[in-house]
């Protein structure tokens, strides 16, 4: 069951972000602040696990109300080297950038490799809505609704092997749209990965769109990765490869500093990055600095996924 | 010529204009203007005071240089100026993060400042600032005698090197900039060590009068060397 193709969605269609708000507002205090800590939204039609669990995470419960970050915030504030290193950079070097025509190709050990429009691979799936915090290694976060396929979804329609235990993922290389690949800044093409039950997990999104509209070019247009649990820079964005591997596969911040940016990054208000503190953050909007969660709050649908792990190791 | 002491009182005004700007934008946040300072008004706050404070210490480092080979002696009179801009940039760019990005928060700040080495080397520089502002009154330079006040005054050097430093290290990844304005002391520094090793620099003449060797030079270059430093007087 599918419901729309992100980019044929009438103007009129699209959501005003005010009415958006209002519209989600009772999902967001269902969700997000709900007791859960868990902040998972999948609302959509179908019950996608509103996670009602009444435990509570730590202080959780006496932080500040979770609050949407504007349109304007979210599309302002952006790291995405591609369009330059300065926060405001993305959103004044990305505008010769085509999201489309796009495909993405999907390669390695899997039944089903090759290339993909980005209609279908968009297509057979459910567009859902998940309203998650990002939280980046620098130390400030934001609340984001995002519209998106969860990757495990799009995972099984590939059919991976057993063999396949890690996905990896590439940022598309075009140094005549993206002036920041102009400069080797960071080794270019941009490249992330996960382990295949950290992309098969619930939380893991394929974004499309956010507030209702398709992903700007500075937010990682046209399709992108979202793992709320993890620092921002695991997000990779603009994906143009997917491949299955059974070997834990580079990353680029890993390569460019391996002792600052580890493969796992998981959101740790106990491991402190050498340049950060991890313990609290600035959530955009807010002029007090909020404690940090576990897992980005996200601990009862992902620590599982870490038992026995030595997280200040594997940072 | 036009008479540099007259331009003092300008030069102060503009000196202030970056903290203006900065109020102004500050003010917009609280106002009628939320995007003033983009979307993290605190951040860039702390990224435009600092880079202002290593910009002021650049300028000040350059009154001598830029007098010495311009033959513009009254802009000594500048120099004292400049750096207690210097040092005013760094107070307001340390009270932006105790005050407003920290909000007073003593235990997390020590912890800052030990945990990371680019605060840890901010905060040096900063303590490295203290004793260059509070001496420079023309008491103080009496107090101690010229030769000991011009020896504890090169502290400006070690000040530029760590400011830059703290800056570089501050920096994620693109490290363009804090390169640019290490260079830049570099050059400032390296004039000094120039002047020391193979003698002054000059790209003006100095008036015949100072400078025997040159007395042969063109009468009409020499009536306005003297008169830019007749100025000076």
């Amino acid at each position: 069951m599918w419901i729309r193709r992100p980019d044929d969605i009438k103007s009129s269609e699209i959501t005003d972000e005010k009415l958006y708000i209002d519209r989600r507002r009772f999902l967001l205090t269902a969700g997000i602040l709900g007791a859960s800590g868990a902040g998972l939204l999948a609302c959509n039609n179908e019950a996608q696990g509103s996670s009602g669990s009444a435990e509570v995470d730590g202080g959780f419960a006496q932080q500040p109300e979770d609050k949407l970050n504007t349109y304007e915030q979210i599309t302002s504030y952006n790291n995405f080297y591609e369009f330059g290193t300065d926060k405001e950079d993305p959103k004044h070097n990305s505008a010769g950038f085509h999201p489309q025509p796009w495909s993405v190709r999907v390669e390695g050990l899997c039944t089903r490799p090759g290339d993909y429009h980005f209609q279908d691979l968009i297509k057979p799936h459910k567009v859902v809505d998940r309203t998650y915090r990002l939280r980046c290694v620098e130390a400030w976060s934001m609340v984001i609704p995002w519209q998106g396929i969860p990757l495990a979804e799009m995972i099984k329609r590939f059919d991976p092997q057993p063999s396949a235990k890690y996905v990896a993922f590439t940022t598309v290389m075009r140094p005549d749209e993206m002036p920041g690949q102009r400069r080797p800044v960071l080794p270019w093409p941009y490249i992330e990965g996960l382990r295949m039950d950290e992309a098969m997990n619930d939380l893991t999104l394929m974004a499309t769109g956010l507030y209702g509209k398709p992903l700007p070019n500075q937010d990682g247009a046209p399709i992108r990765l979202i793992v709320p649990w993890k620092y921002g820079f695991k997000g990779i964005k603009s994906i143009v490869k997917i491949a299955f591997v059974d070997r834990q596969p580079q990353t680029t911040w890993n390569i460019a500093a391996p002792d600052e940016y580890g493969f796992y990054a998981n959101v740790n208000p106990e491991v402190d990055h050498p340049r950060w503190s991890q313990a609290t953050e600035r959530r955009i909007g807010e002029f007090r600095r909020r404690r940090t969660l576990m897992f980005n709050g996200y601990a009862d649908k992902v620590a599982s996924m870490y038992a026995g792990m030595d997280l200040r190791k594997n940072y | 010529m036009i008479d540099l002491n007259r331009l003092k009182p300008v030069a102060f005004l503009l000196c202030l204009l970056p903290a203006a700007v900065l109020a102004w934008d500050f003010w917009g946040v609280t106002h009628n203007r939320p995007d003033a300072l983009g979307a993290n008004p605190i951040r860039a706050a702390e990224i435009y005071t600092g880079l202002w404070t290593l910009r002021f210490l650049a300028i000040t480092l350059a009154v001598t240089p830029v007098r010495e080979l311009f033959g513009l002696g009254a802009l000594a009179k500048f120099r004292r100026m400049f750096g207690l801009f210097t040092f005013f940039y760094a107070c307001v760019h340390l009270s932006m993060w105790v005050g407003v990005d920290w909000y007073f928060d003593w235990q997390a700040m020590g912890g800052e400042i030990v945990k990371h080495k680019y605060i840890l080397i901010g905060m040096t520089t900063f303590v490295l600032l203290l004793p260059l502002a509070l001496t420079s009154t023309k008491g103080s330079v009496r107090r101690l005698g010229g030769a000991r006040w011009a020896r504890l005054h090169r502290l400006i050097y070690l000040c530029a090197i760590t400011g830059t430093v703290h800056y570089l290290w501050a920096v994620k990844k693109d490290t363009l900039f804090p390169l640019i304005y290490l260079l830049v002391f570099g050059l400032l520094l390296g004039f000094r060590l120039c002047e020391h090793y193979v003698g002054p620099l000059r790209l003006r003449a100095r008036p015949a009068r100072r400078t025997p060797a040159r007395r042969a030079a063109p009468i009409a270059d020499a009536t306005t060397n003297a008169g830019s430093l007749g100025d000076a007087r």
